[in-house]
Protein backbone atom coordinates (compact mmCIF):
# COMPACT_ATOMS: atom_id res chain seq x y z
CA UNK A 1 0.00 0.00 0.00
CA UNK A 2 1.43 3.49 -1.05
CA UNK A 3 1.33 5.99 1.67
CA UNK A 4 -0.80 8.91 1.31
CA UNK A 5 1.03 11.79 -0.72
CA UNK A 6 -0.18 15.93 -0.22
CA UNK A 7 0.91 18.90 -1.72
CA UNK A 8 1.95 22.24 0.57
CA UNK A 9 1.16 24.99 -1.13
CA UNK A 10 3.09 28.24 0.37
CA UNK A 11 1.47 31.27 -1.20
CA UNK A 12 4.05 33.25 0.48
CA UNK A 13 6.56 31.87 -1.68
CA UNK A 14 4.78 32.22 -4.92
CA UNK A 15 5.53 34.80 -7.81
CA UNK A 16 2.35 33.97 -10.12
CA UNK A 17 4.56 32.66 -13.00
CA UNK A 18 2.39 30.19 -13.46
CA UNK A 19 5.08 27.46 -14.38
CA UNK A 20 2.54 24.95 -12.40
CA UNK A 21 -0.16 25.46 -14.83
CA UNK A 22 1.94 25.52 -18.20
CA UNK A 23 3.69 22.15 -16.44
CA UNK A 24 0.33 20.86 -15.65
CA UNK A 25 -1.70 21.66 -19.44
CA UNK A 26 1.79 20.21 -20.79
CA UNK A 27 2.00 16.52 -19.24
CA UNK A 28 -1.87 16.13 -18.94
CA UNK A 29 -2.33 17.36 -22.29
CA UNK A 30 -4.96 20.16 -21.63
CA UNK A 31 -6.01 22.82 -24.05
CA UNK A 32 -4.66 26.40 -24.05
CA UNK A 33 -6.69 28.77 -22.30
CA UNK A 34 -8.03 31.36 -25.09
CA UNK A 35 -6.09 34.60 -25.24
CA UNK A 36 -8.12 37.30 -23.74
CA UNK A 37 -7.80 39.89 -20.90
CA UNK A 38 -10.10 39.58 -18.20
CA UNK A 39 -9.76 42.31 -16.11
CA UNK A 40 -6.61 40.96 -13.98
CA UNK A 41 -2.71 39.64 -14.52
CA UNK A 42 -4.87 36.57 -13.65
CA UNK A 43 -6.02 35.50 -16.58
CA UNK A 44 -6.60 32.20 -16.14
CA UNK A 45 -9.84 32.56 -14.69
CA UNK A 46 -10.82 29.65 -12.02
CA UNK A 47 -10.37 25.75 -12.27
CA UNK A 48 -12.36 23.77 -14.63
CA UNK A 49 -12.03 20.86 -16.91
CA UNK A 50 -9.32 22.45 -18.69
CA UNK A 51 -7.20 24.32 -15.41
CA UNK A 52 -6.24 21.67 -13.15
CA UNK A 53 -3.84 24.61 -11.33
CA UNK A 54 -4.61 27.96 -11.04
CA UNK A 55 -2.59 30.51 -10.14
CA UNK A 56 -5.11 33.04 -8.38
CA UNK A 57 -4.17 36.53 -8.00
CA UNK A 58 -5.82 38.04 -5.16
CA UNK A 59 -5.73 41.99 -5.82
CA UNK A 60 -6.49 43.78 -2.94
CA UNK A 61 -6.23 47.44 -1.53
CA UNK A 62 -2.63 48.59 -0.81
CA UNK A 63 -1.27 50.05 1.63
CA UNK A 64 0.11 53.60 0.29
CA UNK A 65 0.03 55.73 -2.59
CA UNK A 66 3.09 54.14 -3.85
CA UNK A 67 1.77 50.40 -3.57
CA UNK A 68 -1.92 50.95 -4.44
CA UNK A 69 -2.44 47.15 -5.03
CA UNK A 70 -1.29 44.35 -2.85
CA UNK A 71 -1.13 40.92 -4.49
CA UNK A 72 -1.06 37.51 -2.68
CA UNK A 73 -0.78 34.80 -5.30
CA UNK A 74 -2.05 31.40 -4.90
CA UNK A 75 -1.84 28.30 -7.06
CA UNK A 76 -4.83 26.57 -6.83
CA UNK A 77 -5.47 22.84 -6.77
CA UNK A 78 -8.10 19.87 -6.17
CA UNK A 79 -7.70 19.49 -2.70
CA UNK A 80 -8.37 15.75 -2.43
CA UNK A 81 -10.44 16.08 0.61
CA UNK A 82 -10.37 13.38 3.03
CA UNK A 83 -14.13 13.47 3.15
CA UNK A 84 -14.86 14.46 -0.13
CA UNK A 85 -17.91 16.22 -1.57
CA UNK A 86 -17.11 14.85 -5.04
CA UNK A 87 -16.71 11.14 -4.31
CA UNK A 88 -19.66 11.13 -1.79
CA UNK A 89 -22.31 12.44 -4.29
CA UNK A 90 -21.50 10.64 -7.34
CA UNK A 91 -23.80 7.80 -8.02
CA UNK A 92 -21.48 5.98 -10.58
CA UNK A 93 -18.61 5.44 -8.53
CA UNK A 94 -16.98 6.95 -11.25
CA UNK A 95 -15.06 8.85 -8.64
CA UNK A 96 -12.63 6.68 -6.85
CA UNK A 97 -9.90 7.20 -3.69
CA UNK A 98 -6.41 5.65 -5.09
CA UNK A 99 -4.07 3.97 -3.06
CA UNK A 100 -2.59 7.42 -2.73
CA UNK A 101 -5.43 8.38 -0.72
CA UNK A 102 -6.50 11.20 -3.69
CA UNK A 103 -9.34 11.35 -5.04
CA UNK A 104 -9.30 10.30 -9.43
CA UNK A 105 -12.36 10.68 -11.70
CA UNK A 106 -12.15 7.49 -13.92
CA UNK A 107 -12.74 9.12 -17.47
CA UNK A 108 -14.02 5.50 -18.65
CA UNK A 109 -16.80 5.11 -15.42
CA UNK A 110 -18.10 9.23 -15.23
CA UNK A 111 -21.36 9.69 -17.81
CA UNK A 112 -21.24 12.98 -16.73
CA UNK A 113 -24.31 13.76 -14.78
CA UNK A 114 -22.59 16.71 -13.12
CA UNK A 115 -23.75 16.15 -9.45
CA UNK A 116 -20.06 16.12 -8.47
CA UNK A 117 -19.66 19.68 -9.83
CA UNK A 118 -22.51 21.12 -7.72
CA UNK A 119 -21.07 19.10 -4.24
CA UNK A 120 -17.23 20.47 -4.83
CA UNK A 121 -17.34 23.50 -2.06
CA UNK A 122 -13.74 24.78 -3.81
CA UNK A 123 -15.23 25.05 -7.11
CA UNK A 124 -12.58 22.72 -8.87
CA UNK A 125 -14.40 20.51 -11.24
CA UNK A 126 -15.42 20.95 -14.56
CA UNK A 127 -17.65 19.97 -17.10
CA UNK A 128 -15.86 18.84 -20.25
CA UNK A 129 -18.23 19.49 -23.07
CA UNK A 130 -15.59 17.09 -25.74
CA UNK A 131 -15.85 14.29 -23.71
CA UNK A 132 -18.95 14.82 -21.77
CA UNK A 133 -16.92 13.99 -18.86
CA UNK A 134 -16.21 15.86 -15.17
CA UNK A 135 -12.59 16.45 -15.23
CA UNK A 136 -10.18 17.88 -12.18
CA UNK A 137 -6.79 17.45 -11.41
CA UNK A 138 -5.26 13.40 -11.07
CA UNK A 139 -2.48 14.29 -9.08
CA UNK A 140 -0.30 13.06 -11.77
CA UNK A 141 -1.30 9.95 -10.73
CA UNK A 142 -0.05 8.39 -13.92
CA UNK A 143 3.08 10.17 -12.69
CA UNK A 144 2.85 8.67 -8.89
CA UNK A 145 2.73 5.31 -10.37
CA UNK A 146 5.91 5.57 -11.57
CA UNK A 147 7.67 7.38 -8.72
CA UNK A 148 7.66 10.87 -9.93
CA UNK A 149 6.80 13.73 -8.72
CA UNK A 150 3.08 15.73 -9.79
CA UNK A 151 4.48 18.16 -13.10
CA UNK A 152 3.21 21.35 -10.84
CA UNK A 153 5.21 20.48 -7.94
CA UNK A 154 8.21 19.95 -9.86
CA UNK A 155 8.30 23.39 -12.03
CA UNK A 156 7.57 25.52 -9.36
CA UNK A 157 10.97 27.80 -9.43
CA UNK A 158 10.00 29.41 -5.94
CA UNK A 159 9.54 25.62 -4.42
CA UNK A 160 5.97 27.28 -3.18
CA UNK A 161 4.61 24.08 -4.05
CA UNK A 162 6.26 21.09 -2.11
CA UNK A 163 4.88 17.68 -2.37
CA UNK A 164 5.73 14.62 -0.71
CA UNK A 165 4.13 11.76 2.00
CA UNK A 166 0.88 13.79 3.74
CA UNK A 167 2.71 13.88 7.44
CA UNK A 168 5.95 15.16 6.19
CA UNK A 169 4.01 17.93 4.54
CA UNK A 170 2.03 18.87 7.07
CA UNK A 171 5.32 18.71 9.73
CA UNK A 172 6.95 21.03 7.06
CA UNK A 173 3.77 23.61 6.88
CA UNK A 174 4.18 23.88 10.92
CA UNK A 175 7.41 24.72 10.49
CA UNK A 176 6.67 26.87 8.20
CA UNK A 177 3.91 28.82 10.07
CA UNK A 178 6.35 29.06 13.01
CA UNK A 179 8.92 30.34 11.14
CA UNK A 180 6.57 33.39 10.04
CA UNK A 181 5.16 33.68 13.50
CA UNK A 182 8.31 34.36 14.70
CA UNK A 183 9.34 36.89 11.80
CA UNK A 184 5.90 38.71 13.23
CA UNK A 185 3.57 37.79 10.52
CA UNK A 186 1.22 36.65 12.71
CA UNK A 187 -2.31 36.57 10.54
CA UNK A 188 -0.09 33.57 8.69
CA UNK A 189 -2.21 30.09 8.70
CA UNK A 190 -2.33 26.73 7.51
CA UNK A 191 -5.41 26.36 5.92
CA UNK A 192 -6.12 22.33 5.40
CA UNK A 193 -5.81 20.69 8.36
CA UNK A 194 -8.97 20.27 9.67
CA UNK A 195 -11.83 21.10 6.25
CA UNK A 196 -13.19 17.85 5.26
CA UNK A 197 -11.62 15.48 7.12
CA UNK A 198 -8.02 16.85 6.39
CA UNK A 199 -6.88 18.01 3.08
CA UNK A 200 -4.42 16.37 0.95
CA UNK A 201 -3.43 20.01 -0.51
CA UNK A 202 -2.37 22.32 2.47
CA UNK A 203 -2.25 26.14 2.11
CA UNK A 204 -0.17 28.70 3.60
CA UNK A 205 -2.30 31.64 3.79
CA UNK A 206 -2.08 34.98 5.11
CA UNK A 207 -5.68 36.38 5.05
CA UNK A 208 -8.91 34.80 5.84
CA UNK A 209 -9.51 32.03 3.91
CA UNK A 210 -12.37 33.23 2.28
CA UNK A 211 -10.14 35.83 0.24
CA UNK A 212 -8.69 33.12 -1.33
CA UNK A 213 -11.97 31.71 -2.48
CA UNK A 214 -11.89 28.77 0.13
CA UNK A 215 -14.13 28.00 2.78
CA UNK A 216 -14.02 28.91 6.45
CA UNK A 217 -13.72 26.18 8.28
CA UNK A 218 -17.17 26.62 9.76
CA UNK A 219 -18.14 26.33 6.78
CA UNK A 220 -16.91 23.13 5.21
CA UNK A 221 -19.48 21.17 5.24
CA UNK A 222 -20.51 18.01 3.50
CA UNK A 223 -23.46 18.01 1.08
CA UNK A 224 -24.96 14.69 3.41
CA UNK A 225 -25.80 17.18 6.00
CA UNK A 226 -28.95 17.76 4.16
CA UNK A 227 -29.84 14.37 3.80
CA UNK A 228 -31.87 13.66 6.88
CA UNK A 229 -33.69 17.17 7.08
CA UNK A 230 -34.95 17.24 3.62
CA UNK A 231 -36.15 13.57 3.23
CA UNK A 232 -37.82 14.78 6.71
CA UNK A 233 -39.53 17.49 5.14
CA UNK A 234 -40.75 15.48 2.14
CA UNK A 235 -41.85 12.52 4.78
CA UNK A 236 -43.72 15.42 7.09
CA UNK A 237 -45.22 16.99 3.85
CA UNK A 238 -46.20 13.22 2.31
CA UNK A 239 -48.29 12.90 5.84
CA UNK A 240 -49.55 15.89 5.73
CA UNK A 241 -50.75 15.45 1.66
CA UNK A 242 -52.20 12.27 2.86
CA UNK A 243 -54.57 13.47 5.81
CA UNK A 244 -55.39 16.43 3.04
CA UNK A 245 -55.94 13.35 0.66
CA UNK A 246 -58.27 11.90 3.23
CA UNK A 247 -60.34 14.80 4.21
CA UNK A 248 -60.79 15.39 0.20
CA UNK A 249 -61.39 12.20 -1.06
CA UNK A 250 -62.98 10.34 1.63
CA UNK A 251 -66.71 8.52 1.41
CA UNK A 252 -69.31 10.89 1.77
CA UNK A 253 -72.47 8.69 2.78
CA UNK A 254 -71.80 6.05 -0.23
CA UNK A 255 -70.93 2.63 -0.96
CA UNK A 256 -67.02 1.71 -0.12
CA UNK A 257 -65.29 0.93 -3.42
CA UNK B 1 -26.22 31.31 8.51
CA UNK B 2 -25.64 29.40 5.21
CA UNK B 3 -22.03 28.20 4.45
CA UNK B 4 -20.01 30.22 2.27
CA UNK B 5 -18.86 28.47 -0.77
CA UNK B 6 -17.35 28.31 -3.85
CA UNK B 7 -19.15 26.26 -6.44
CA UNK B 8 -19.26 26.12 -9.84
CA UNK B 9 -23.03 25.70 -11.34
CA UNK B 10 -23.38 22.23 -12.75
CA UNK B 11 -25.24 23.24 -15.66
CA UNK B 12 -28.44 21.48 -14.85
CA UNK B 13 -30.98 23.27 -17.32
CA UNK B 14 -33.78 22.82 -19.70
CA UNK B 15 -33.68 19.03 -19.63
CA UNK B 16 -33.39 18.78 -15.91
CA UNK B 17 -36.25 20.94 -15.34
CA UNK B 18 -39.14 19.36 -17.26
CA UNK B 19 -37.75 16.03 -15.37
CA UNK B 20 -38.51 17.60 -11.92
CA UNK B 21 -41.69 18.74 -13.94
CA UNK B 22 -42.66 15.09 -14.74
CA UNK B 23 -41.33 13.59 -12.27
CA UNK B 24 -43.66 15.33 -9.95
CA UNK B 25 -46.50 14.97 -11.69
CA UNK B 26 -46.13 11.20 -12.22
CA UNK B 27 -45.36 11.05 -9.15
CA UNK B 28 -48.58 13.25 -7.62
CA UNK B 29 -50.85 11.08 -10.44
CA UNK B 30 -50.20 7.87 -8.90
CA UNK B 31 -50.39 8.99 -4.95
CA UNK B 32 -53.82 10.44 -6.38
CA UNK B 33 -54.84 7.64 -7.68
CA UNK B 34 -54.15 5.48 -4.75
CA UNK B 35 -55.55 7.41 -2.26
CA UNK B 36 -59.00 7.90 -4.13
CA UNK B 37 -59.05 3.98 -4.61
CA UNK B 38 -58.43 3.73 -1.08
CA UNK B 39 -60.58 6.06 0.31
CA UNK B 40 -63.38 7.26 -2.29
CA UNK B 41 -66.47 6.20 -3.55
CA UNK B 42 -67.34 4.07 -6.53
CA UNK B 43 -67.55 7.40 -8.68
CA UNK B 44 -63.79 7.96 -8.18
CA UNK B 45 -62.78 5.02 -9.46
CA UNK B 46 -63.14 6.37 -13.16
CA UNK B 47 -60.44 9.92 -12.00
CA UNK B 48 -58.01 6.75 -10.17
CA UNK B 49 -58.16 5.11 -13.51
CA UNK B 50 -57.24 8.01 -15.07
CA UNK B 51 -54.54 9.14 -12.63
CA UNK B 52 -53.00 5.56 -13.34
CA UNK B 53 -53.50 6.07 -16.68
CA UNK B 54 -51.63 9.12 -17.04
CA UNK B 55 -48.54 8.61 -14.01
CA UNK B 56 -46.98 5.98 -16.43
CA UNK B 57 -46.31 7.43 -19.38
CA UNK B 58 -45.03 10.91 -17.90
CA UNK B 59 -42.92 8.21 -16.06
CA UNK B 60 -41.50 7.27 -18.60
CA UNK B 61 -40.12 10.72 -20.36
CA UNK B 62 -38.06 11.16 -17.16
CA UNK B 63 -35.07 8.65 -17.75
CA UNK B 64 -35.48 9.84 -21.30
CA UNK B 65 -34.51 13.79 -19.92
CA UNK B 66 -32.24 12.66 -17.62
CA UNK B 67 -30.19 10.44 -20.09
CA UNK B 68 -29.86 13.33 -22.58
CA UNK B 69 -28.78 15.65 -20.23
CA UNK B 70 -25.63 13.39 -19.55
CA UNK B 71 -22.46 14.12 -21.41
CA UNK B 72 -22.18 10.15 -22.01
CA UNK B 73 -26.07 9.12 -22.57
CA UNK B 74 -24.81 5.70 -23.44
CA UNK B 75 -23.60 5.28 -19.66
CA UNK B 76 -26.25 5.99 -18.16
CA UNK B 77 -26.70 2.12 -17.02
CA UNK B 78 -23.46 2.95 -14.66
CA UNK B 79 -25.94 4.73 -12.59
CA UNK B 80 -27.20 0.94 -11.14
CA UNK B 81 -25.08 -1.29 -12.18
CA UNK B 82 -20.83 -0.56 -11.44
CA UNK B 83 -18.84 -0.43 -14.56
CA UNK B 84 -15.67 -1.85 -12.77
CA UNK B 85 -17.23 -5.18 -10.80
CA UNK B 86 -20.33 -5.46 -12.08
CA UNK B 87 -22.46 -5.23 -9.01
CA UNK B 88 -24.91 -3.11 -8.39
CA UNK B 89 -24.31 0.84 -7.53
CA UNK B 90 -26.11 1.90 -4.69
CA UNK B 91 -25.57 4.88 -2.20
CA UNK B 92 -28.42 5.56 0.24
CA UNK B 93 -26.54 9.18 1.37
CA UNK B 94 -26.42 10.46 -2.73
CA UNK B 95 -29.67 11.20 -3.69
CA UNK B 96 -29.20 10.65 -7.39
CA UNK B 97 -28.23 7.08 -7.02
CA UNK B 98 -30.98 6.80 -4.61
CA UNK B 99 -33.14 8.66 -7.08
CA UNK B 100 -31.93 6.02 -10.29
CA UNK B 101 -33.35 2.94 -8.21
CA UNK B 102 -37.00 5.15 -6.94
CA UNK B 103 -37.49 5.74 -10.52
CA UNK B 104 -36.66 2.40 -11.61
CA UNK B 105 -38.70 0.66 -8.97
CA UNK B 106 -41.92 3.15 -9.07
CA UNK B 107 -41.86 2.26 -13.02
CA UNK B 108 -42.24 -1.35 -11.78
CA UNK B 109 -45.58 -0.23 -10.00
CA UNK B 110 -46.76 2.65 -12.30
CA UNK B 111 -46.13 0.06 -15.52
CA UNK B 112 -48.27 -2.79 -13.10
CA UNK B 113 -51.31 0.36 -11.94
CA UNK B 114 -51.33 1.19 -15.45
CA UNK B 115 -52.12 -1.87 -16.71
CA UNK B 116 -54.43 -2.72 -14.61
CA UNK B 117 -56.37 0.64 -15.24
CA UNK B 118 -56.72 -0.01 -18.29
CA UNK B 119 -57.63 -3.34 -17.81
CA UNK B 120 -60.49 -2.42 -15.68
CA UNK B 121 -61.73 0.63 -17.48
CA UNK B 122 -61.60 -1.66 -20.66
CA UNK B 123 -59.52 -0.17 -22.98
CA UNK B 124 -57.97 -3.03 -23.67
CA UNK B 125 -59.90 -6.04 -24.19
CA UNK B 126 -56.67 -8.62 -23.29
CA UNK B 127 -57.44 -12.09 -21.98
CA UNK B 128 -54.72 -11.20 -19.19
CA UNK B 129 -56.00 -8.16 -18.45
CA UNK B 130 -59.85 -9.41 -17.79
CA UNK B 131 -60.13 -9.64 -13.98
CA UNK B 132 -57.72 -6.96 -13.59
CA UNK B 133 -60.35 -4.55 -11.51
CA UNK B 134 -60.94 -7.45 -8.86
CA UNK B 135 -57.04 -8.38 -8.38
CA UNK B 136 -57.06 -3.55 -7.84
CA UNK B 137 -59.39 -4.25 -5.46
CA UNK B 138 -58.26 -6.95 -3.64
CA UNK B 139 -56.13 -6.55 -0.26
CA UNK B 140 -53.42 -7.77 -2.41
CA UNK B 141 -54.06 -5.34 -4.83
CA UNK B 142 -54.47 -2.48 -2.29
CA UNK B 143 -51.06 -3.47 -0.62
CA UNK B 144 -49.46 -3.55 -3.58
CA UNK B 145 -50.87 -0.12 -4.83
CA UNK B 146 -49.83 1.48 -1.27
CA UNK B 147 -46.03 0.12 -1.50
CA UNK B 148 -46.25 1.93 -4.85
CA UNK B 149 -47.32 5.18 -4.02
CA UNK B 150 -44.53 5.49 -1.23
CA UNK B 151 -42.34 5.17 -4.43
CA UNK B 152 -44.48 7.44 -6.17
CA UNK B 153 -44.04 9.90 -2.95
CA UNK B 154 -40.08 9.57 -3.23
CA UNK B 155 -40.13 10.10 -6.54
CA UNK B 156 -41.62 13.49 -6.91
CA UNK B 157 -40.20 14.49 -3.52
CA UNK B 158 -36.22 13.16 -3.70
CA UNK B 159 -35.81 15.70 -6.58
CA UNK B 160 -35.66 18.31 -4.39
CA UNK B 161 -33.30 16.43 -1.60
CA UNK B 162 -30.89 16.07 -5.03
CA UNK B 163 -30.61 19.94 -5.09
CA UNK B 164 -30.30 20.72 -1.23
CA UNK B 165 -27.76 17.64 -1.15
CA UNK B 166 -24.88 19.97 -2.49
CA UNK B 167 -23.25 22.52 -1.63
CA UNK B 168 -24.76 25.27 -4.62
CA UNK B 169 -25.91 28.33 -2.67
CA UNK B 170 -29.59 28.42 -2.75
CA UNK B 171 -29.71 24.62 -2.90
CA UNK B 172 -27.87 23.75 -0.12
CA UNK B 173 -29.11 26.52 2.38
CA UNK B 174 -32.69 25.10 3.12
CA UNK B 175 -34.31 21.57 4.21
CA UNK B 176 -38.09 22.29 2.34
CA UNK B 177 -37.12 21.31 -1.34
CA UNK B 178 -37.81 18.01 -1.06
CA UNK B 179 -41.41 18.98 0.87
CA UNK B 180 -41.79 21.80 -1.96
CA UNK B 181 -41.37 20.24 -4.42
CA UNK B 182 -43.71 17.28 -3.55
CA UNK B 183 -46.67 19.54 -2.54
CA UNK B 184 -45.95 21.17 -5.95
CA UNK B 185 -46.18 17.95 -7.23
CA UNK B 186 -49.21 16.71 -5.81
CA UNK B 187 -50.96 20.19 -7.17
CA UNK B 188 -49.70 19.50 -10.95
CA UNK B 189 -51.07 16.05 -10.87
CA UNK B 190 -54.22 16.99 -9.28
CA UNK B 191 -54.53 19.96 -12.37
CA UNK B 192 -52.95 17.63 -15.14
CA UNK B 193 -56.44 15.02 -13.63
CA UNK B 194 -58.90 17.75 -13.58
CA UNK B 195 -57.73 18.94 -17.57
CA UNK B 196 -58.06 15.74 -18.46
CA UNK B 197 -61.12 14.49 -16.92
CA UNK B 198 -63.25 17.29 -18.37
CA UNK B 199 -64.26 15.34 -21.25
CA UNK B 200 -64.63 12.61 -19.87
CA UNK B 201 -68.57 12.35 -17.99
CA UNK B 202 -67.51 9.73 -15.78
CA UNK B 203 -64.19 11.10 -14.55
CA UNK B 204 -65.79 14.70 -14.40
CA UNK B 205 -68.01 13.28 -10.79
CA UNK B 206 -65.12 13.45 -8.76
CA UNK B 207 -63.72 17.00 -10.22
CA UNK B 208 -65.17 18.56 -6.86
CA UNK B 209 -63.05 16.72 -4.69
CA UNK B 210 -59.90 16.97 -6.53
CA UNK B 211 -60.27 20.48 -6.71
CA UNK B 212 -60.77 20.24 -2.68
CA UNK B 213 -57.45 18.18 -2.76
CA UNK B 214 -55.90 20.73 -5.04
CA UNK B 215 -56.90 23.38 -2.51
CA UNK B 216 -55.05 22.04 0.31
CA UNK B 217 -52.20 20.82 -1.82
CA UNK B 218 -51.58 24.56 -2.84
CA UNK B 219 -51.77 25.82 0.59
CA UNK B 220 -49.16 23.35 1.83
CA UNK B 221 -46.92 24.19 -1.23
CA UNK B 222 -47.79 28.53 -0.53
CA UNK B 223 -46.52 27.39 3.36
CA UNK B 224 -43.28 25.59 2.04
CA UNK B 225 -42.57 28.60 -0.46
CA UNK B 226 -42.44 30.94 2.51
CA UNK B 227 -40.63 28.86 4.96
CA UNK B 228 -38.31 27.84 1.69
CA UNK B 229 -37.60 31.80 1.03
CA UNK B 230 -37.13 32.08 5.20
CA UNK B 231 -34.74 29.22 5.35
CA UNK B 232 -32.01 31.00 2.41
CA UNK B 233 -31.51 33.72 4.76
CA UNK B 234 -29.12 36.10 3.51
CA UNK B 235 -28.91 34.44 0.40
CA UNK B 236 -32.60 34.89 -0.51
CA UNK B 237 -31.67 38.17 -2.45
CA UNK B 238 -30.54 35.55 -5.42
CA UNK B 239 -33.78 34.23 -5.93
CA UNK B 240 -35.72 37.08 -5.75
CA UNK B 241 -33.30 39.64 -7.40
CA UNK B 242 -33.54 40.49 -10.88
CA UNK B 243 -35.52 38.89 -13.17
CA UNK B 244 -36.74 35.93 -11.33
CA UNK B 245 -39.52 37.97 -9.59
CA UNK B 246 -41.49 37.69 -12.73
CA UNK B 247 -41.01 34.01 -12.32
CA UNK B 248 -42.46 34.08 -8.71
CA UNK B 249 -44.86 36.44 -9.77
CA UNK B 250 -46.01 33.33 -12.34
CA UNK B 251 -46.23 30.77 -9.50
CA UNK B 252 -48.00 33.13 -7.16
CA UNK B 253 -50.66 33.63 -10.17
CA UNK B 254 -50.53 29.82 -10.35
CA UNK B 255 -51.10 29.18 -7.06
CA UNK B 256 -53.18 32.36 -5.87
CA UNK B 257 -55.94 31.94 -8.69
CA UNK B 258 -56.71 28.83 -8.68
CA UNK B 259 -56.70 28.68 -4.86
CA UNK B 260 -59.00 31.46 -5.30
CA UNK B 261 -61.09 30.23 -8.38
CA UNK B 262 -61.51 26.59 -6.35
CA UNK B 263 -63.00 27.89 -3.02
CA UNK B 264 -64.83 31.30 -4.45
CA UNK B 265 -66.27 29.67 -8.07
CA UNK B 266 -68.31 33.06 -8.28
CA UNK B 267 -65.22 35.18 -8.64
CA UNK B 268 -63.72 33.12 -11.75
CA UNK B 269 -66.87 31.87 -13.34
CA UNK B 270 -66.03 33.71 -16.62
CA UNK B 271 -63.03 32.21 -17.24
CA UNK B 272 -62.97 28.65 -19.10
CA UNK B 273 -62.76 26.11 -17.26
CA UNK B 274 -59.15 24.39 -18.46
CA UNK B 275 -57.63 28.26 -17.32
CA UNK B 276 -57.49 27.42 -13.72
CA UNK B 277 -55.60 23.91 -14.36
CA UNK B 278 -53.30 25.37 -17.02
CA UNK B 279 -51.77 27.81 -14.27
CA UNK B 280 -51.71 25.59 -11.95
CA UNK B 281 -49.32 23.35 -14.42
CA UNK B 282 -47.52 26.81 -15.26
CA UNK B 283 -46.84 27.68 -12.04
CA UNK B 284 -45.26 24.01 -10.99
CA UNK B 285 -43.15 24.60 -13.91
CA UNK B 286 -41.78 28.28 -13.03
CA UNK B 287 -41.39 27.29 -9.50
CA UNK B 288 -39.00 24.60 -10.47
CA UNK B 289 -37.18 26.92 -13.28
CA UNK B 290 -37.11 29.93 -10.75
CA UNK B 291 -35.41 27.24 -8.24
CA UNK B 292 -33.48 25.62 -10.64
CA UNK B 293 -31.99 28.84 -12.54
CA UNK B 294 -31.59 31.52 -10.18
CA UNK B 295 -29.54 29.72 -7.95
CA UNK B 296 -26.93 28.44 -11.24
CA UNK B 297 -27.01 32.26 -12.45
Amino acid sequence: MAQPVGFFTDTTLCIGCKACEVACKEWNGLPSNPLEFKGSYDNTGQLDHANWRHVRFVEQAGTSQDKPIAWSMMSDVCKHCANASCLEVCPTNAIVRTEFDTVFIQQDVCNGCRDCISACPYGVIGFNSNTGTAQKCTFCYDRLQNNLKPACATACPTQSIKFGPLDEMRKTAAARLDTLHQQGMSQARIYGNQEYGGLHALFLITDKPETYSLPSTESAVLPSRNNIPSYLTATVTAVVAAVAGLIAFRRRGEAKI
Amino acid sequence: MPGEHFVVAPGWTWFILLYFFFAGISGGAYVIGTMLRLWGNPADLAASRLAFIVSFPLLLICPILLTIDLGQPARFWHMLVDAGSGALTFKAYSPMSLGVWGLTLFGLFGFVMFLAAVGEGGYLRWRILAGAGRVMGSALGKVFMVIGAIFAFFVAAYTGVLLAVSNQPVWSDTWTLGGLFLASGLSGAAATILLLSRGRREAALTEGKLMEADRYFIILELVLIALFLITLGGVVSKVLGGGWIILWLVVLVGTLVPLVAEWRPTLVRQLPPVVVPVLVLVGVLALRAVIIFSAQA
